[in-house]
């Protein structure tokens, strides 16, 4: 299911264009990006689904260099306290310029378990866990260049990340969350988050502890006595919506509150460190998948931004989700130029961070009452997109009617 | 006069002497005796002084609970002299029906038709079920005037019109611990933060050391012995929530909860208000010796495909495992057994059905026609949603919010007039159809419906 040809191709007035020179706006892949944008001469209203650098953000290295530098900026300029916010990134370093930093917290820290990933691979390639010494000083041995490799190709690298054991869990099992935020500018800073997005869960129990030891003798009989007509699972996604009313019933709305404006608290901060290094150009527009994690303590956890989050449709709902996502990233690009440029909503998006904190216009009072950003973002609430559309489309119709 | 006053000893006395063999009874004793320590209580007046301590206490609060949760399930009055059979079901026919051919009355004739109409639908048991004048009475807070979880806490309606007020009432609901008082609350609907003590006071559940252990004990029996249900429900959990959107989360706490059920030997005490018996098996070698007779499974209960979603939305609410178990165990034993047993009980799923005929039939004959006409009789498509109290089809927050009024309620019919209110609601392209699967596509989605809209608008708006 290919949403975003469907959207693309069901636009009023778009048309596909095969010949290399005629488009006015490419989603295009990062590969063809890394080749040709450098040499590509682009009049001002082509738009295009990349910024040049965006793996500033996207690679694990480059991302957490940023960070540790913003965080070190924010330090001096605003603090301990205001620093310790960008605390969202599980202690990572860059394998294998930063190994030693990276001994001198394992030995700190003893018996807890780190997690290697490779930065540039995705969907859990090349990763696994470890929490001796022993287990990555062999594989450091398997992976140091040989004779061949002596010249200037770098070898594949790798960060350590603390792992993070005391998942939040539901049902017993471990989840994380995908949400889409789009980026219009870095300079000045225009983000959008969009309400929906979902929970992943995983197949597997996280660990059976969680449940009752005795329990581990339940489950294994319940997976041997498996009918033979069993159907698999239909998906393993939860909206977010409902994840949220999970929660609300669960722990209370104040605490709730509390989870999504901290996560508010990630995207700004992550963009922001990113901000004066990615090259702001003007055609550029990224939409971002950003993967957290939640732990027992409802603390959440960035894990990784995805400059490509996945467009293929795992279900109906799954499709309906992706294509709304995809209208209204559209929509808020507005080759059409149809909007004002002073909207706070646009479908699905909520305009979240405009060189500044944009404000929720009911002037709702701070609930968490952690000193974050009170932004104007709705992620996990109901999302009325069509009739918002409606009524947006509607009165700016009746705005260009009426002369100035 | 005299009669019900002594209808009303008889009550207290049967109400008292099940409570006495409840763990509620050796606590107020033990109270009663440290209560002697304190200087308040006087020699003179040991009673009284007792009764204004427990009362100060918060234990004849419990104990209200208690005889207000034994008075949910008691049976109506019957004849001195009938045996429990008759208690448990009135209807000759109805007990004959145990083991279900075909369900008629037989004293009835369908022929003197000048007081009763024709009935179209497939229930032609003449049970007494309330038209839409007694429902709107029975329903009175569902009414328009009144505000609703559901309805009144939509995001355009500001909360200060309702819905901060009735947080506020259910917070002292719940600091009262007040069993009546929260069963007349929800009857507007449950908050999303208070709904799981909210049920957990109507059903006058509370997780007392014992009842952890007797599930522990339970889960003991789980790992030394295989049942041949087991197979059942593992079978009906991947065949069901397995494959729920949202309650696939859930499948470990559901093998948890049912597995456990089917070892439960203290279900078997709902047999004595319920029309139905537990099967019963013979120990091999001894068939027809009473004495060698057990009751399989032991709770009494053979699970049928979709019992895992009566738990299903559960676990949304409850996540230690013992608190799920009693809560299920409860709702069960006090509604969803009705929901699959042949009774003459206005809450039995025979009432229902032919409430939602009735209904159908009386405020909306042409749709009823057509569809019978097409093959496509309305009971076919609704009897599935009846018998799981519509779990797995309306969606969770909305179920939520529906199971909120059978508890405040403490009746099923409820479902039959929603069931009315979905076939209302898609009337004008039900009228279109032309074939029972058509018929099946329209109502094959029903999650984005809005229950409480739905209920008031049938119930109190439509011109009749």
């Amino acid at each position: 299911m290919n949403t975003l040809m469907d959207v693309l191709h069901h636009r009023p007035g778009w048309v596909e264009v095969k010949d290399e020179g005629e488009w006015d706006f490419y989603w295009c892949d990062v590969s063809w990006l890394r080749e040709n944008f450098d040499h590509t001469y682009m009049d001002e209203h082509v738009r295009i689904s990349h910024f040049r650098n965006h793996y500033e953000l996207t690679r694990k290295n480059y991302m957490v260099k940023n960070l540790k530098r913003f965080r070190k900026q924010l330090e001096r300029e605003a603090g301990k306290l205001e620093a310790a916010k960008c605390d969202f990134f599980p202690k990572t370093f860059e394998m294998p310029c930063e190994y030693h930093l990276f001994v001198e917290e394992f030995r700190k820290n003893p018996g807890i378990t780190w997690i290697m990933k490779p930065v540039a691979r995705s969907q859990g390639k090349g990763i696994f866990l470890f929490r001796r010494l022993k287990d990555i000083m062999d594989w450091k041995k398997d992976t140091r260049s040989s004779d061949d490799q002596k010249d200037d190709i770098p070898v594949e690298s790798y960060v350590a990340q603390r792992y993070i054991e005391n998942p939040y869990l539901i049902g017993g099992r471990k989840f994380d969350l995908r949400v889409y935020v789009l980026v219009m500018s870095y300079m000045p800073l225009r983000a959008w988050l969009y309400r929906d997005g979902f929970a992943r869960f995983s197949n597997t129990r996280f660990t059976l502890n969680s449940i009752d030891d005795q329990y581990v003798h339940l489950t294994n009989v319940a997976v041997q006595k498996t009918s033979p007509d069993y159907h698999p699972k239909k998906g393993c996604k939860w909206m977010l919506q409902r994840f949220r009313q999970y929660l609300a019933s669960k722990h209370g709305p104040e605490a709730v509150e509390t989870l999504f404006s901290d996560m508010d608290n990630i995207f700004i901060r992550s963009l922001q460190s990113v901000q004066k290094v990615i090259i702001s150009d003007k055609h550029c527009f990224e939409l971002y998948g950003y993967d957290i994690l939640i732990d027992q303590d409802l603390k959440p956890w960035l894990l990784e931004v995805n400059a490509s989050p996945s467009l293929t449709a795992s279900s109906q709902e799954d499709y309906e989700l992706k294509t709304s996502l995809l209208e209204d990233t559209l929509h808020v690009v507005d080759m059409e130029a149809r909007l004002t440029g002073r909207e706070k909503r646009v479908g699905g998006f909520d305009l979240m961070w405009n060189d500044g904190p944009v404000s929720r216009e009911d002037g709702a009072h701070d609930l968490s009452g952690m000193g974050n950003f009170v932004t104007n973002t709705h992620l996990g609430c109901v999302n009325d997109r069509k009739k918002q559309l409606r009524q947006l489309f509607r009165s700016l119709q009746g705005q260009k009617k009426t002369p100035n | 006069m005299l009669q019900e006053e002594s209808d009303l000893a008889l009550i207290i006395a049967q109400i008292v002497q099940k409570l006495k063999g409840s763990n509620l009874y050796t606590q107020l004793e033990r109270q009663a005796w440290a209560s002697l320590q304190r200087p308040e209580i006087k020699l003179e007046s040991l009673k009284e002084d007792i009764k204004e301590f427990f009362k100060i206490s918060g234990w004849e609060k419990k104990l209200q609970n208690a005889v207000y949760s034994e008075l949910s399930v008691f049976p109506l009055p019957s004849h001195p002299a009938a045996p429990p059979e008759h208690l448990k079901e009135p209807l000759v026919y109805m007990r004959k029906a145990q083991v279900l051919i075909n369900l008629r009355n037989p004293n009835y004739e369908n022929g003197d038709s000048h007081s009763f109409r024709t009935h179209l639908g497939l229930i032609q048991v003449p049970l007494k079920v309330k038209d839409i004048p007694e429902l709107k009475e029975f329903f009175v807070e569902l009414g328009l005037t009144a505000g609703q979880l559901g309805v009144d806490d939509s995001t355009q309606v500001p909360p200060e019109l309702f819905e901060n007020e009735h947080v506020r009432i259910g917070q002292k609901v719940l600091s009262e611990q007040d069993s009546a008082a929260a069963q007349q609350y929800i009857r507007q609907g449950s908050p999303t933060a208070l709904r799981a003590e909210l049920w957990a006071l109507i059903l006058n559940i509370s997780s007392q050391p014992e009842d952890i252990l007797y599930y522990e004990q339970l889960k003991t029996n789980v790992i030394q012995h295989d049942l041949l249900v087991d197979s059942l429900i593992y079978k009906d959990v991947k065949l069901t929530a397995s494959n729920d959107d949202y309650y696939f989360v859930f499948e470990d706490y559901l093998y948890q909860v049912l597995l456990c059920f089917s070892r439960d030997t203290s279900v078997l005490g709902h047999f004595a208000y319920s029309s139905a018996s537990p099967p019963k098996s013979y120990i091999r070698g001894k068939l027809g010796l009473e004495e060698y007779a057990v009751f399989y499974p032991p709770n009494g209960v053979i699970p049928f495909h979709g019992f895992s979603m009566y738990v299903a939305p559960l676990c949304f609410l409850y996540h230690e495992p013992s608190k799920l178990y009693q809560i299920f165990r409860e709702m069960y034993v006090r509604f969803f057994f009705r929901l699959h047993s042949i009774s003459s009980h206005p809450s039995g799923i025979v009432s229902l059905c032919l409430l939602f005929e009735t209904l159908l039939q009386t405020y909306l004959p042409q749709l009823f026609y057509h569809l019978r006409e097409i093959g496509a009789q309305p009971l076919r498509i609704s009897f599935k949603w009846m018998v799981r109290a519509f779990s797995g089809y309306l969606a969770t927050d909305q179920l939520l919010l529906l199971w909120d009024r059978i508890l405040g309620y403490n009746s099923l019919e409820i479902l039959a007039v929603l069931a009315a209110a979905v076939f209302a609601f898609r009337a004008v392209n039900l009228m279109e159809v032309t074939s029972l699967a058509a018929a099946e596509a329209v109502l094959a989605d029903l999650s984005t419906l809005k229950v409480m809209p739905l209920l008031q608008i049938f119930l109190f708006a439509t011109v009749t």
